[in-house]
């Protein structure tokens, strides 16, 4: 009768466990899921899967320009990671990186087109600065209600990438002249507002502003008293209020944070990378980085290190693409992958699981 | 505006809601479980790229192929393949108690990934960019109903469709039937609103978390199916808007009250604002257009879009403004039930 | 029942407990609180499941593994909190889980059956949000009469009633009891015992301690057998020095968010310099009381709360100011709260970082100051005896004993002015609650306002100088704890005296 009762399989919280033994855990599920795709990817194609991932390191780092696009891509990756970490970490489900960024990179292409005639350095600053205006606003909206009403961020920042998509194709309809659906190349004869090549390379600047960026939110989540509020908020309302903490104001000041970082990264992707704008600018990054920051704890250096591998087996599967006569979107699928390991994997480190026979001494009396 | 373009507009309007209403009901039913799936993008893109790739490889391969096989295969494979999303989902959200949004968007990320991969390799060997074709399946989704479709104005609105637009409203009703009358569906919202209480009562949150999920998923993988075979004529095109769609279809969950049956007409509407663009009267579009200074009418187009969004996040604000009891979103949502070990 | 034993982890809920209910009478378990009387009910209502013992249902020995299968065996449980789903209507809720085909008019006609049966009122068509809280009990019993079940047991139902409601309800029991259902009824209340039930069981401590019938009983001989002979307690209780006056709280009113007043116009003093214990059957008003003082609750109008400052400056109205503002004038109010890791502390921090939970505003820089936090929590660490891998380790993995410690050494070390606590050593074993003790009568030694709410009658007549006993939210009486018999404040707790004053 006893038997019946306690369940085959209990689980229950884990202590603490060593750093290095949930590392490995991760590890271990990346390696599975590496081989659960190089299966798929073997029967779907019958390739030698080591020659699959052979060449998609060749994809990412094979040459120094390879190596800078990747690179390139990480740090617009990481941008935006970066932007979404103190939100996450606040427990605010900040879902609108994707019109944050948009909203960013319009108005940095805005400012491209219609000032012309500034100085190099100032027309930067300018779309510096309006980008993370922007950004703001756009995650101020939300972060309000939310203070206010409680109305679901999740929703909210959602509807709210779409309206800066329809936005975005409006202006892009509006600047285009020609009719394409497109802006084009902007200032391609002049240049104007486009990073300037530091040291010789074109991507220095992109680097240093995600780098400081990175630097920045690492220390202000780790040691300032901005970042000391946001991680009593998201643990729990009750002890903020407790402490003596304004949590609308922590809401409403960590989405302005949150939403401008997001909104620099389209300036950065718009002034720094593509120098164009168009509805597919932020192209789903404002999602999968939210992966990135979820998966990385928002600590700024694991990020930097799932961005860097995330854009590797993007590259990496578009070398598989024309390396295979494949498709590019096989990245896609093998990212997809890995992040369900990744995800599944966590499980493993917060939970032990205990089966019956263990208790039997005390169940069966 | 005269009214055959009246009656384009609905058609349009219609065959556009229809797809969106597939993966809104089947959302609706998952999050009456409490499960917020967002990753019903990636769901309609698996339900899209299992019945083409399998009708078309069996038109491939036969000679002669059977109409009623190309159905049955499309739609049982659209069916399973979401409902597989659906599964990946409920075994990281429930089992392996993964963070529901985080999964949702991976899920979104994986069925892009693996639809646009295989539509990709079906394009290839199809000889090119949408040289897919899968005429016999194609032909069957779009058969009307003989005869009535020609009944003039009153068949071309009511009578134009293939089965599948019917069949939306269909699901739709029984949805709402469910939910409202039957004891499972009464047992399944209770879940979804408080899980502990149906915990209490008897119910298994585990199972019903599970099943609605992945019927959901499979119910809003027959919007994809719509999509490829209907909306698109049978084709694939690696354009993300059937991720466009996805986004809509859950913000129609929210418009919609979490109700099926406001599905009906709530995703109508939506096709009516898409379309807006093209029947709206000239004289004001002209008028709108020359205000925002646009060189083309047709660029009004993107406001219009604007508008389902809009109206959502209104609905979303003016719910949690009146913080009132009656809103149909269930109180559970997006939070995760473990009965820990007391 | 029959040597029914419950255990959770280390401490025995439930130790050898017998039991019996017999058809046709409403049986009274009687406890303080932590007595294991939940416990015990929630092991026949399946909730739990019993280590040791056995259960009999008409003399036949039965398993309770899950609700349903004490449904089965016709008992049903009204528990404390509700378990009712607000947006459904009360037949849906009545309906939730049957093993029936749904039709809500048939369910809707069996209720207005049984409503008519025992009189009570109940729309089965009305939602349960729109539902005052004597209707969402009503539907409780409800549906569980609609199982058909022939034993209830109600946890503490007339906590959250009107003295007119709880008539009504014990109305609707005598009438469940002439109709041959046995009632089992969880309370505090002295007189609500006396007058509604047939025998009445007392448990202490996890441990059964008598069956006597209410015919034979009284208040006195209940109270005697509910709180035991006085323990002789070690601690010490240093006489207080020139007390001062500290806080005057005057009309003191809360309402909670369902309207209903949880403090009605309690007035009293705090003098610095003396332990006040306050007492009272849990939920009695004790946690809004202190969140009050620390400017956490919302009060009603004419509610005040002045602060004499040590160094004799003018009264302060703590009234409307947030925690804030509180700290932000200088004044040092310490407070344990009883949710530790969910009110007190941060539990994915450490010790560390916990240490600056409410000091981390002080000064003009942007950046943290963790020197001084770091210190502290070492100082605390060796003083205190805290065991923990290291100040940095979440507190969240230490055990309770030393959760406690951590949050009781913080807010000690910030020099209050004032300390509140609240159940401060519920949940820690002999050793840490003495080091409590020792540490409270230290502040107390310091001129500090030590308010110490607990639940261990015999603690608090050790330990504080004066007892306040807070009965159904209004202020029943405060006694010297010198001067006063377990049994007086135990009548305090649980029988409301003439015009809510004492002595």
């Amino acid at each position: 009768m006893n038997k019946n009762h306690e369940p085959l399989i209990r689980i229950a919280k884990r202590d603490a466990m060593v750093w290095w033994k949930a590392y490995l855990i991760r590890i271990v599920s990346v390696i599975l899921a590496l081989i659960v795709s190089a299966v798929v990817i073997f029967s779907i194609t019958k390739l030698n899967p080591f020659a699959v991932y052979g060449s998609m390191y060749r994809g990412a780092f094979g040459t120094t320009g390879k190596t800078w696009n990747t690179i390139r891509d990480a740090m617009i990756l990481l941008c935006i990671s970066v932007g979404l970490a103190p939100a996450f970490k606040m427990r605010f489900w900040n879902i609108g990186a994707e019109g944050q960024i948009l909203i960013g990179g319009l108005v940095t292409a805005a400012c491209m087109m219609y000032f012309k005639s500034m100085p190099t350095v100032l027309l930067l600053i300018v779309m510096f600065v309006t980008s993370c205006i922007a950004g703001a606003l756009w995650g101020l909206l939300p972060a309000i209600f939310k203070a206010k009403w409680n109305t679901n961020e999740t929703l909210f920042t959602l509807m709210m990438n779409y309206v800066a998509i329809y936005l975005t194709s409006f202006f892009v309809d509006f600047w285009d002249k020609k009719q394409s659906h497109s802006v084009g190349i902007i200032n391609l004869d002049t240049g104007k507002g486009w990073f300037p090549r530091l040291f010789g390379e074109q991507y220095i600047l992109n680097v240093i502003i995600v780098v400081l960026l990175a630097a920045g939110m690492y220390f202000y989540l780790k040691i300032s008293k901005h970042g000391y509020e946001i991680a009593v908020v998201g643990e729990s309302e009750n002890t903020a209020r407790y402490a003596g903490i304004n949590v609308k104001k922590v809401i409403i000041r960590t989405m302005l944070i949150s939403g401008a970082i997001c909104g620099i990264a389209g300036f950065v992707e718009v002034a720094g990378v593509s120098h164009t704008i168009s509805t597919s600018t932020a192209g789903g990054r404002g999602f999968t980085a939210i992966i990135v920051a979820w998966l990385a704890k928002f600590n700024s250096l694991t990020m930097t290190l799932i961005s860097f591998l995330l854009v590797f087996l993007d590259k990496g599967a578009a070398q598989i693409a024309s390396d295979f006569n494949l498709n590019e979107y096989a990245s896609e699928m093998v990212t997809g992958i890995i992040l369900f390991f990744i995800l599944g994997s966590e499980f493993f480190i917060n939970y032990r699981l205990i089966l019956r026979g263990k208790h039997k001494e005390v169940a069966a009396k | 505006m005269t009214l055959s373009s009246l009656i384009s507009w609905i058609q349009g309007a219609i065959i556009f809601g229809t797809v969106i209403m597939y993966g809104s009901i089947g959302e609706t039913l998952t999050e009456k479980s409490g499960n917020l799936n967002l990753g019903v993008p990636g769901i309609m893109y698996l339900g899209g790229i299992a019945s083409l790739a399998s009708t078309f490889m069996y038109e491939l391969n036969v000679p002669n192929p059977n109409p009623v096989i190309c159905l049955i295969l499309a739609m049982v494979s659209a069916f399973v393949a979401s409902a597989l999303g659906g599964l990946i989902y409920s075994f990281l959200t429930i089992t392996l108690r993964a963070n529901q949004n985080v999964t949702g968007l991976t899920l979104t990320i994986f069925g892009s990934g693996v639809a646009n991969f295989f539509g990709g390799s079906l394009n290839k060997l199809a000889g090119g960019v949408g040289q897919i074709s899968v005429p016999v399946t194609s032909s069957v989704f779009r058969t009307n109903i003989p005869g009535l479709s020609s009944m003039g104005a009153v068949g071309k609105i009511f009578f134009s469709y293939g089965f599948m637009a019917y069949l939306a409203i269909v699901i739709a009703i029984v949805s709402q039937y469910f939910l409202s009358k039957t004891k499972t569906g009464l047992n399944l919202r209770a879940v979804g609103e408080n899980p502990a209480t149906a915990d209490a009562a008897g119910i298994n949150v585990t199972r019903y978390k599970y099943l609605s999920t992945c019927i959901g998923a499979g119910i809003s993988g027959m919007g994809g199916l719509f999509y490829v075979m209907d909306y698109i004529k049978g084709t694939w095109a690696n354009d993300g808007s059937i991720e466009a769609l996805g986004w809509l279809a859950v913000a129609l969950v929210i418009f919609t009250n979490w109700k099926p049956k406001n599905a009906i007409w709530g995703s109508y509407l939506f096709g009516f604002c898409y379309w807006l663009y093209l029947y709206l009267p000239s004289s004001i579009s002209t008028k709108l257009a020359n205000w925002f200074g646009l060189a083309k009418t047709a660029h009004m187009q993107n406001l219009y879009n604007m508008i389902p969004y809009i109206v959502t996040i209104v609905v979303l604000v003016i719910t949690s403004c009146r913080k009132n009891k009656k809103s149909q979103a269930p109180a559970a949502l997006g939070l995760p039930y473990f009965r820990e070990d007391r | 029942m029959e040597n029914v034993t419950k255990v959770f982890g280390s401490t025995v809920a439930n130790n050898k407990v017998t039991l019996d209910i017999y058809s046709g009478e409403i049986l009274s378990l009687l406890g303080e609180n932590g007595s294991g009387k939940t416990t015990l009910m929630n092991m026949l209502s399946g909730i739990y499941y019993p280590d040791e013992g056995d259960i009999y249902v008409d003399g036949k020995k039965v398993a309770i593994r899950s609700p349903k299968d004490a449904f089965d065996l016709g008992i049903g449980m009204i528990h404390q909190h509700f378990k009712l789903i607000d947006v459904f209507t009360a037949a849906e809720n009545v309906a939730l889980g049957i093993d029936e085909k749904l039709n809500l008019k048939e369910v809707s006609a069996r209720i207005n059956e049984i409503c008519e049966k025992y009189g009570f009122d109940v729309d089965p068509d009305q939602k349960v949000y729109d539902m005052s809280v004597s209707q969402k009990q009503t539907l409780e019993i409800v549906k569980v009469l609609y199982r058909g079940a022939n034993i209830l047991i109600l946890d503490e139902p007339t906590a959250v009633l009107t003295p007119q409601e709880t008539e009504k309800l014990f109305d609707v029991l005598r009438n469940m009891r002439a109709d041959g259902k046995s009632i089992i009824i969880i309370t505090h209340k002295l007189h609500e015992v006396l007058s509604i039930s047939d025998r009445v069981s007392i448990l202490r401590k996890g441990e059964y301690v008598g069956t006597v019938d209410t015919a034979d009983a009284t208040e006195l001989s209940l109270t005697e057998m509910m709180v035991g002979k006085k323990v002789i307690l070690n601690i010490d209780r240093p006489e207080p020095e020139n007390p001062v006056k500290r806080l005057q709280i005057k009309n003191l009113s809360i309402k909670n968010s369902d309207g209903v007043n949880v403090l009605e116009n309690i007035n009293f003093d705090v003098f610095g310099g003396e332990i006040l214990g306050i007492a009272g059957i849990s939920g009695c008003g004790q946690k809004e009381l202190l969140e009050a003082v620390a400017g956490l609750q919302n009060t009603c109008d004419g509610s005040s709360i002045l602060y004499d400052s040590p160094d004799g400056e003018s009264a302060i109205e703590l009234i409307g100011k947030t925690p804030k503002q509180i700290h932000n004038l200088g004044i040092a109010l310490s407070f344990v709260p009883e949710d530790r890791l969910g009110m007190g502390l941060v539990g994915s921090m450490g010790m560390s970082d916990n240490m600056m939970l409410k000091s981390y505003m002080d000064g003009h820089s942007f950046f943290l100051e963790r020197k001084s936090p770091k210190k502290l929590a070492e100082k605390i660490k060796k003083e205190l005896g805290v065991v923990t891998p290291g100040i940095n380790t979440p507190v969240r993995k230490l055990s309770g004993g030393n959760v406690q410690k951590v949050l009781v050494g913080r807010e000690i070390a910030s020099a209050p002015a004032v300390l509140m606590t609240a159940y401060a050593v519920r949940g820690l074993d002999i050793n840490t609650s003495y080091t409590i003790y020792h540490l409270l009568n230290e502040q107390k030694k310091k001129g500090v306002a030590v308010i110490y709410v607990g639940e261990d009658l015999d603690v608090l007549l050790a330990h504080a100088d004066r007892i306040l006993v807070l009965c159904d939210g209004k202020l029943n009486g405060i006694v010297d704890a010198r001067n006063t018999t377990k049994e007086e404040v135990g009548l305090l707790m649980t029988k409301l005296q003439d015009g809510g004053e004492g002595k």
